[in-house]
């Protein structure tokens, strides 16, 4: 019997649903809050922290990154790895990897600092989308249409004491149809696709947005199956938009939510069961 | 089970089997909670969105 983890501090609808599909396939499982994890690097043996597998369902990207890179020295598979909820986790890294592998991405800039985020606004052309390095669900994502709204929100970056904030990605904004796309990957599977619809222009479905099942056309399974790989493979959420020139990739979740996914496919499509298949393939 | 929020005392209804770390909110207040413990079982305000959270 293969000993299995699942990392989580927030137990949410999709946790509960995976918690449901370990338990009905009668595989044991512990469940680890990472609020409570701290162990000796390499050991000691029995210390309660070996496992075969672990998927990490971690809400927040500092503790999930950690907590695999210690499971993983002590040679337990994760799902996903540290490596690639560090590529996912920085938006920067996540673009240079989308880029090396030849994908289709908005054109993007980065700029070390606040003050030299201007020029880089102006070089793009302005609209451009400022985003932070790391979060979701479009917090703190912002238009910027001219220099004076550029200035003032490289302004209050500035002030923000975190030096991350300081470092400025920047992205053209896709003139898209009021929709983008997420697709699930796991492995070598790709799972299926939503269209998320919202008022707001960042369309996420946590931004109060509604998903609709999309067909899986192979041009979308490709793209979404590059950049799962371009970003080291697993359990993912890649999110497309539909621009003027076709379909470009905009990012990759590495804990993806899929309340919207299944809202959208009902029981056509059993997520949570699939993550499993993916994470006993894994131990 | 109905367990009452911490904050308004509003009724709170869970889902069978409540789990640990489960996180619902008060149908009254609107207030996010947590299951912070299960025997016995028991309710706290949820944490706060932090900057690194995301998917």
């Amino acid at each position: 019997m293969k000993s299995l983890a699942v990392l989580a501090s927030r137990v949410r609808f999709e946790e509960k649903r995976i918690f449901g599909a370990l338990e009905r396939r009668s595989v044991r499982y512990t469940h680890l809050d990472t609020r409570q994890l701290a162990a000796r690097l390499g050991g000691p043996p029995g210390d309660g922290l070996e496992f075969d597998a672990a998927l990490c369902r971690e809400i927040s990207q500092s503790r999930g990154f950690y907590a695999c890179l210690l499971l993983e020295a002590r040679g337990t598979r994760t799902v996903n790895r540290a490596e690639v909820i560090g590529a996912c986790g920085d938006k920067a890294r996540t673009s240079l990897l989308l880029q090396a592998a030849g994908l289709p991405t908005p054109r993007t800039a980065l700029a070390l600092t606040p003050s030299a985020g201007l020029a880089a606004a102006e070089q793009l052309g302005f609209p451009v989308v400022a985003k932070p390095l790391t979060g979701s669900w479009g917090r703190l994502v912002t238009v910027l249409r001219d220099r004076q709204e550029a200035s003032a929100v490289l302004e209050h970056r500035a002030a923000l004491a975190a030096p991350q904030q300081h470092i400025v990605y920047l992205q053209e904004l896709v003139d898209k149809p009021g929709r983008d796309i997420r697709v699930l990957v796991a492995g070598d599977e790709v799972i299926g696709a939503t269209y998320r619809y919202s008022e707001d222009w960042r369309t996420g479905v946590a931004r109060g947005g509604r998903s609709e099942p999309c067909p899986l056309s192979g041009e979308l399974s490709e793209l979404a199956m590059g950049a799962a790989r371009a970003v080291g493979g697993g359990f993912l959420g890649i999110d497309l938009v539909e621009g003027p020139d076709g379909l470009q990739v905009l990012e990759v979740n590495h804990t993806p939510e899929f309340r919207g996914f299944s809202d959208a496919h009902g029981e056509a499509i059993d997520v949570a069961d699939i993550i499993v298949t993916h994470l006993l393939d894994a131990a | 089970m109905t367990l009452t929020c911490p904050e308004c005392e509003g009724a709170v209804d869970l889902a069978q089997p409540p789990r640990l770390s489960e996180i619902t909110s008060c149908p009254e207040c609107s207030l996010e909670l947590e299951v912070i413990s299960l025997e016995p079982l028991a309710l706290a305000a949820a944490p706060e969105i932090e900057e690194d959270w995301g998917e």
